[in-house]
């Protein structure tokens, strides 16, 4: 037997699969965001109500829209505030008067592209960047997003109604930037996407190493991000690099919350088939020909994945990798990372002689990887005196709990 | 939409008057206007006098009280504006960008308020 219809549910399920996609299509109709989800909400409640009543529409995300754009009608006319969209009601209006009833088999333009460019529009600061993506398109709570931040909820609320309101009074565009400045449009939006994933993946604080959630709400937008723009090698070279990264997540961490490195980690607790989606795509994306920063960091991690044990990892080809992106990317983090790769590839000592040379000419006095791969590369060279105070540094760096006692281990 | 673009420099930088780069920057400034001009974008803009030549004026409790010298001394002045009518943010933004001053110092893009009938 069926179990009994729960509306609030159906709900639930249609908001979680579809929100961003719903939103996206309201705002090009009503022309703004704050009323786009006004309007949205106004319509879940009204389901609510009609559903249990009359059961679940053949298409709840199609009655959804037809209702909001509905109640944004009644919200043109009613107040006057909405005079300025005078255009937006016409068009509502005509689109009212030509279908009846809602047309089950209606496809839902998708308008998710034009939304995620909006909230990642560099007119807008960082942290309101990716706060307003998880909103609209990820459709979380305000609250689950503050979570997330570690902010009050009140605080991030009226960041997220300070964002709207700028985006309505300055006008920015909800389009898909012209192919001049898309380039540099899209690198924002996969920083966005990337940063998300990465609170999921190694919180910057607290003692919570994955925040999953976050990890798997950036992979789902990459899938949406590439689904739209599958001719840009770097969003798939994105997606990949975040399954590869993913595929170890339950392997970062022992059953006492410990953070494991790469180098220790239980090969059989890696997930094969997310390593499989990742390599394939990151074939794919090489290609065509586009190479990019995120597309060289998923190489590197699809090298990892493939390899038997940490002996048998393709050192000189990572080594090259990181090469070629620190070239396309100087920094010291690539450096960083380079270091390890070459101290097998080359040697320590040329190892140790790069990280003098990353210290030498960046002001990193007190970044807390520095001091990780220094100290490991000297303890191996067989200087564990001189390793110890470099370790000790890096603990005092260190706000993750678990990472803090990963390391205080190393010291012994 | 209405956006204003606020030019700000600090006073010695950029081309100074009396060397040779200046008559080129100058130059620059009425190809830009001509420029947004031609594309229908233009609505006004000036060039202003130094900060030397201000004066601030407020009521304090009814009385009118004038101080020499601009409302804030910071190191970067308003140095001049254009008012531009553009599609969208990024169209202003465009705009902005081509503004000579932009190499040097930086401009403010604010759209223009909108009071309803």
């Amino acid at each position: 037997m069926l179990p009994p219809f729960k509306p609030a549910q159906a709900i639930e399920l249609t908001i979680r699969e579809d929100y961003g996609r719903i939103l996206a299509s309201l705002v090009k109709s009503v022309g703004d965001l704050q009323l786009a989800e006004d309007v949205l909400q106004d319509a879940i409640e009204a389901a609510l109500g009609n559903w249990q009543q009359h059961g679940l529409p053949n298409s709840p995300a199609a009655w959804l829209i037809q209702t909001a754009r509905r109640k944004a009608i009644d919200r043109f006319r009613r107040d006057a505030t909405w005079a300025k969209l005078k255009p937006e009601l016409t068009y509502l209006t005509e689109l009212e008067n030509s279908q009846q009833t809602v047309d089950e088999s209606e496809e839902i333009p998708d308008k998710r592209l034009e939304l995620i460019f909006t909230c990642c529009h560099p007119a807008l600061d960082q942290k309101t960047q990716i706060a307003l993506t998880l909103r609209t398109l990820g459709g979380l709570t305000t609250d689950e997003i503050a979570r997330a931040f570690l902010d009050k909820p009140s605080a991030m609320a009226q960041r997220l109604v300070r964002a709207k309101k700028k985006i309505s009074l300055a006008g920015i565009p909800y389009e898909v930037p012209a192919s001049d400045i898309l380039p540099e449009r899209l690198e924002t939006v996969l920083s966005v996407i990337y940063f998300i994933f990465n609170e999921g993946y190694a919180a910057s604080s607290g003692n919570q190493v994955t925040r999953g959630d976050l990890s798997d709400e950036a992979i789902r937008l990459a899938r949406i991000t590439v689904q739209l723009l599958p001719e840009r090698a770097e969003v798939t070279g994105l997606l990949a690099l975040m399954l590869l990264h993913d595929s170890r997540r339950k392997a970062r961490q022992n059953k006492k919350g410990e953070l494991t490195a790469l180098q220790f980690q239980d090969r059989k607790l890696w997930d094969q088939s997310k390593i499989l989606e990742g390599t394939t795509l990151i074939k794919q994306a090489l290609k065509k020909q586009q190479i990019g920063p995120y597309q060289l960091q998923a190489s590197i991690s699809a090298l990892h994945a493939e390899a038997k044990n940490w002996e048998h990892t393709d050192w000189p080809q990572i080594n090259a990798l990181y090469e070629l992106l620190y070239r396309m990317h100087p920094s010291a983090v690539v450096r960083i990372n380079q270091s390890i790769a070459m101290s097998y590839a080359t040697s320590i000592k040329a190892a140790i002689d790069l990280l003098k040379q990353v210290k030498a000419s960046t002001q990193i006095n007190d970044y807390q990887p520095w001091y990780v791969a220094m100290a490991d590369l000297l303890d191996r060279d067989g200087k564990r005196d001189e390793s110890i105070p470099l370790l000790e540094k890096a603990i005092e760096l260190t706000d993750n709990d678990a990472e803090k006692q990963f390391l205080q281990k190393k010291l012994g | 939409m209405q956006y204003i673009a606020l030019i700000y420099s600090a006073a010695n930088s950029g081309p100074q008057p009396g060397t040779p780069e200046f008559g080129g920057y100058i130059q620059k400034y009425q190809e830009f206007t001509a420029e947004a001009q031609k594309a229908g974008v233009f609505v006004a803009g000036d060039a202003l006098q130094s900060t030397d030549t201000a004066t601030t004026v407020t009521l304090e409790n009814g009385k009118l009280e004038t101080t020499d010298g601009p409302f804030a001394e910071t190191k970067e002045q308003l140095g001049g504006y254009y008012l531009l009518d553009c599609k969208d943010l990024d169209e202003a933004i465009s705009y902005a960008a081509k503004i000579p001053t932009a190499k040097h110092g930086r401009i403010e893009v604010r759209p223009v308020m909108v009071f309803d009938q």
